[in-house]
């Protein structure tokens, strides 16, 4: 187990222990959470070594072996152009998670900037930054990432930016209103007082603080931008063909051979689910963790 | 695919019932009554289809007017008119085949009961021939033959060309060139009234539209043609998803749909419902074609076009694509099943259509080598359309990848696959669609054309302009067909600006209760629904 | 609190402005216009002068600012324009639709919460027992699964299964007839998307409702009811739930707003004629005048949402006081 603690090796033994406790303790504590993360690290595992791990190729054509249901060779059957449906699942973890990871990531980060900026700043900054962020509200998700389709068109770098602008104003807007009570409490202004740059005061003293609805948002949003791909396959604008991707392989199979092939169907949409169903079992198990408020109370 | 020979079959043994006169005489006599609910796949534009392209216009408006001239009902398969609003056969052409003189039927009215005349056939051809300035008319460009259009009487109409020309009559036998009453073009902003309203002289009256829902229209009794319709009225019921449409036909929410469903939708209809379902097919007259942009680096040198063309196996490849997409038929430029199209043993001197898939392959591997291109990589500008769009992209870029070039597939939404063809034309490579309506290939050629608006490739060759308007001023059909084989040979083979990819089929499964349709190799073509009934 | 009021109110104009003014450019960003879409066809004879013709009619080769002037000068003279696609008048398009898409909302609302609340409750009260567990793993499901794929799932479901029972396949009608002119074939359609869609919100709400009763039953008053003996339930009816119902109401109301114009999925799932749908295919389509009017409206359902929400919780919590 490798730790993030930079002391000598003395530590590194300790801190192994002291994870293993708090893993064991989450584990006690949020059984769903630990179930939620261990599928999660199931699919990060998969994304990563997916080239190892399969034997086909998944974007090669073979006509020969279409639509073949699950048997020895493969296991999960293939699909309407030959292809393995296991080796595609697994090859679309990894365009899942880089969607959502990507997403998610950069999303809530630019949301963490502004919303604590934000806060931070107050007066007219805040008021004009705020009507902006509500301008974005005020847009259903799935039609704003629609619209940025429409303009950028498809593809997996396209989608994951249509699916990253909804996120921003979203995490702006709680990361805001954390930081809000936060700039409220004396030492921020003892931090000021003190000469301290805007800056350093907002990084290190603000951004920590705000961390809890910070990280809670990040792993909603992974889920959700996960749903949004296949949400924007589904209307025909997500990733293209050959990429293998889940929402794509759901769109054109999920329907047309829902009944003759069901195979095709199923799998994808089981791994959207299970993957989404993660993250968010992870997420809330976090959310307790993180919010003091809802910590231990039995 | 099993099942659906079988059903086929048990469809055969249902029409064998008829062997008898008896049997023939019965099945044969259409019922009256029922509406007939169908579903189209868009939600129709303007209600004008001289202004409009889709058939999604045609589907559900169609069934209220009159043409003038339209293809048989009872066989929409032969490429021959038959008389709609004139009387006895479509004429021929006198005045060394620049004149052609129409008796229009009596007694037809409107279904605001206004009668129809010479006078408003000549204003609707007008308005589509030579509109007035701020008129949009989309098949002007189709009537570039016509001189005058007059009408002497009531019951005639004279049509004068500028040039003989085969082209005229196919033109006119449009099923969009709806025949409006004057009355209506005379009113305040006539020319727009149609848009919004409906007043034909079809077998259907307007009663309802609502809107992105669907339109219904009731039966009309002063129908000229007498005793049709059969239909009390029918309801067209929009439905954009595929798979809505086919799951409504089969909890019979729907009894047919007009466009096409794929093979795999097909089976699975069968497979539920067995002889409850009919299934026509036809050859369908679309295609899509590769595009090839001249202008765009390689792709400006003939090798590398040839190469790309020569990788895609395309006899082998119909053979499975048939099963998940509706497409099929192998074939030069020409609608397959016509006489002026290319046989098998011309077909297979041309590039890409070679017998030996090796030899060819090995050929385009020589030519990129050649032109430096070893290591070709490009975007295929495609439409996200799943049938048969990313279907047949998906099978190119595949084909592609055995010669070592690697393709990614850009789809996109149907406004910005225009705009990179027609306007912006920043695309590498392509892939486009031919959809015509009648089946006339002297004209439906002009879409590879290099002068043609809708010829994207950007190429220019004077010898094939020559060539296509030679074939159309040429009358005796076996000198066309050898220009067509040479006009043939320039466009996919010896230039190779367009390679094409395989043409569309259409398959109409529909409830077997529907009867007297038949399927056209268009999905504009026989939409009047006149003799369509109900054997309920 | 009245200033309050006219404070929000007020505030209301700038972010419809941004929200017009952002959908006016985002829409002449994207390549591609309607005259092309309906005329260039797939057909030979695209003619450019009469794709020319329409855009001229039109007006989209006016100058920008006088196409925003006309949108927004629309407003003053309570015209919305005509639909670029159909050429009908927009108000009279969307009126269809928005009936539709009120009438999923408040059946999927109200059966989110006929969800959510129970198994919040459930949930909250037996916090770390099984069938808490249970319950947060059945909501998560609903938020998990693709929406298209529940729909799917459903219409395959009641056509195989209505098949085997019944001998003819069934499924629900395929388009929409008022409620009062047909109750059953109106429900009949909606109940489905209602279904699918309410589990799915009701996700949202009941982890929103656990929550919140958690941190309400820890309240001081909660431990008072509990010292003088009153029932577990009675307490959790009388004053827990009450209390903890305000972020619950919040989260009701902004789905709700969501519910009227982002069903873009389900609507297309279960070829149901709502603004949703409208929205997919005006934007397809680049009508510009229909897809503006759907933003506006969209934007406008969801301020006022938000707004009427903010008011019911001053008016519900006596402790906020807005000045």
């Amino acid at each position: 187990m490798v730790t993030t603690t930079v002391d000598d090796g003395s530590i590194e033994v300790t801190s192994s222990g002291r994870i293993k406790k708090f893993l064991i303790d989450f584990y006690r504590g949020h059984p769903l959470g630990a179930i939620g993360a261990g599928i999660v690290v199931v699919m990060l595992l998969a994304a990563i070594f997916a080239d190892f791990i399969t034997v086909y190729d998944p974007e090669q054509i073979d006509f020969e072996s279409m639509l073949v249901p699950p048997n020895w060779a493969h296991p999960l059957g293939t699909d309407n152009y030959g292809r393995d449906i296991l080796t595609r699942v697994i090859y679309g973890a990894r365009t899942a998670l880089t969607v959502g990871f990507v997403s998610a990531f950069v999303g809530s980060f630019i949301g963490l900037v502004l919303g604590v900026a934000s806060a931070y700043f107050g007066g007219r900054f805040d008021l004009i930054f705020q009507r902006v962020m509500d301008v974005f509200l005020a847009f259903p998700l799935i039609i704003l990432a629609l619209a940025v389709v429409a303009v950028l068109g498809t593809g997996t770098e396209n989608v994951i930016v249509a699916i990253t602008i909804p996120f921003i104003p979203q995490c702006a807007r709680v990361v805001r209103s954390s930081a809000l009570a936060i700039r409220e409490i004396p030492y921020v202004d003892a931090a000021r007082a003190c000469g301290f740059s805007d800056s350093r005061i907002i990084l290190r003293h603000m951004v920590p603080n705000v961390m809890a609805p910070f990280l809670i948002m990040l792993t909603a949003f992974v889920g959700q931008a996960i749903l949004l791909e296949a949400s924007l396959s589904y209307l025909g604008l997500g990733v293209q063909e050959p990429v293998p991707a889940w929402g794509l392989m759901l769109q054109g199979g999920a329907e047309e051979y829902a009944e003759s092939a069901p195979w095709i169907a199923i799998f994808p949409g089981l791994a959207i689910t299970l993957g989404v169903f993660a993250f968010n079992l992870f997420g809330d198990a976090l959310r307790d963790v993180l919010d003091p408020k809802l910590r231990s109370q039995q | 695919m099993k099942k659906f020979l079988t059903t086929v079959a048990a469809i055969g043994a249902g029409a064998a019932i008829g062997l008898g006169a008896m049997g023939a005489s019965l099945a044969a006599t259409p019922k009256s009554g029922g509406v007939l609910d169908f579903v189209v796949p868009s939600n129709p534009p303007s209600y004008d289809a001289h202004q409009e392209t889709t058939f999604g216009v045609i589907h559900p408006l169609a069934p209220m007017y009159s043409l003038l001239i339209r293809v048989d009902p009872n066989d929409p398969q032969s490429s021959a008119f038959v008389c709609d609003l004139c009387v006895g056969g479509v004429p021929s052409a006198t005045d060394g085949g620049k004149t052609y003189t129409f008796k229009i039927r009596t007694g037809v009215k409107f279904h605001d009961g206004t009668p129809l005349t010479s006078a408003d056939v000549k204003a609707s051809l007008d308005k589509i021939v030579s509109p007035p300035k701020g008129v949009p008319s989309s098949r002007k460009a189709t009537f570039v033959m016509v001189d005058s259009i007059s009408a002497p009487n009531a019951e005639t109409l004279v049509i004068k060309l500028k040039f003989p020309s085969g082209a005229f009559i196919p033109a006119l036998g449009a099923p969009f060139n709806w025949i409006y009453s004057k009355k209506d073009l005379d009113r305040q902003n006539g020319y727009s009234w149609h848009k919004t309203h409906v007043n034909g002289s079809g077998p259907f009256i307007f009663k309802s539209h609502v809107a992105g829902s669907h339109i219904e229209g009731t039966k009309n009794p002063n129908y000229h043609h007498k005793g049709m319709p059969y239909l009390d009225g029918f309801k067209a019921i929009i439905a954009p998803k595929m798979n809505l449409r086919v799951q409504a036909i089969r909890a019979d929410h729907a009894a047919i749909e007009f466009r096409g469903f794929p093979p795999k939708h097909r089976d699975d209809l069968v497979k539920a419902l067995g002889d409850k379902i009919t299934v026509q097919e036809s050859d369908w007259n679309c295609g899509n074609l590769v595009v090839f942009n001249t202008k765009m680096k390689p792709f400006d040198d003939k090798r590398v076009r040839r190469a790309l063309t020569l990788a895609i196996d395309r006899w082998n490849g119909s053979k499975y694509l048939q099963k998940i997409a509706i497409v099929k038929t192998p074939a030069g430029i020409v609608f397959p099943t016509h006489p002026l199209a290319a046989t098998k043993a011309e077909l297979e001197q041309l590039a890409g259509m070679w017998p030996d898939i090796k030899k060819s392959r090995a050929e385009a591997r020589r030519l990129l080598k050649e032109a430096g291109q070893e290591n070709l990589t490009f975007d295929l500008h495609n439409r996200a359309v799943d049938q048969p769009y990313k279907h047949v992209g998906t099978w190119l870029i595949d084909q592609w990848s055995k010669i070592g070039v690697k393709v990614t597939q850009k789809a996109v939404p149907t406004a910005e696959w225009y705009s990179k063809f027609r306007k912006t034309k920043d695309y590498q490579v392509g892939l486009d669609a031919n959809c015509q309506s009648v089946v006339n290939p002297v004209a439906d050629v002009a879409k590879v054309l290099c002068s043609s608006t809708n010829n994207y490739s950007q190429c220019e060759n004077p010898k094939l302009e020559d060539l296509f308007e030679k074939m159309n001023k040429e009358s005796d059909q076996a000198k066309v067909r050898t220009m067509m084989r040479e006009y043939e040979r320039i466009v996919l083979d010896e230039e190779a600006y367009i390679g094409h990819a395989l043409w569309w089929y259409k398959i109409n499964p529909h409830r077997s209760y529907v009867k007297g349709w038949k399927i056209a190799p268009s999905h504009y073509l026989n939409q009047q629904l006149d003799n369509v009934w109900l054997d309920k | 609190m009245y200033k309050y009021v006219v404070n929000r109110v007020l505030l209301m104009i700038p972010t419809l402005l941004g929200a017009a003014v952002l959908v006016f450019l985002v829409l002449r960003l994207a390549p591609g216009d309607v005259c092309e879409m309906r005329m260039a066809g797939t057909g030979l004879f695209a003619d450019p002068e009469a794709i020319a013709i329409c855009q001229d009619n039109l007006g989209l080769n006016d100058p920008k600012i006088v196409q925003f002037g006309r949108f927004i000068g629309g407003y003053f003279t309570a015209d919305l324009g005509i639909s670029m696609w159909t050429a009908q008048p927009i108000s009279h398009e969307i009126e269809v639709r928005f009936k539709l898409s009120l009438q999923l909302a408040l059946m999927a609302t109200f059966l989110s919460v006929l969800i959510a609340i129970p198994l919040g409750t459930i949930s909250a009260v037996k916090q770390n027992t099984w069938m808490d567990y249970a319950v947060r793993t059945f909501s998560i499901a609903g938020i998990a699964m693709p929406s298209f794929w529940l729909g799917i799932l459903i219409i395959l479901g009641l056509l195989i299964s209505t098949q085997a029972w019944f001998g003819t396949p069934w499924m629900p009608p395929i388009y929409y007839v008022p409620l009062f002119e047909d109750p059953m074939g109106n429900l009949s359609q909606l109940i489905w998307p209602a279904l699918a869609t309410g589990y799915r919100y009701a996700a949202v709400s009941t982890r929103m409702t656990r929550s919140a009763l958690l941190e309400v039953l820890r309240e001081d008053y909660i431990r008072t009811a509990h010292a003088k003996g009153l029932l577990e339930k009675l307490i959790i009816r009388r004053h827990a739930l009450k209390n903890a119902m305000l972020p619950v109401v919040t989260v009701i109301g902004i789905e709700f707003a969501f519910l009227m114009g982002g069903l873009v999925v389900t609507e297309q799932v279960f070829n149901l004629n709502g603004l949703g749908k409208l929205f997919v295919e005006a934007v397809l389509n680049h009508d510009y005048n229909m897809t503006q009017q759907l933003v506006m409206l969209v934007a406008l359902i969801f301020i006022i949402t938000n707004f009427l929400v903010d008011l019911l919780y001053a008016w519900l919590d006596p402790r906020i006081r807005y000045a």
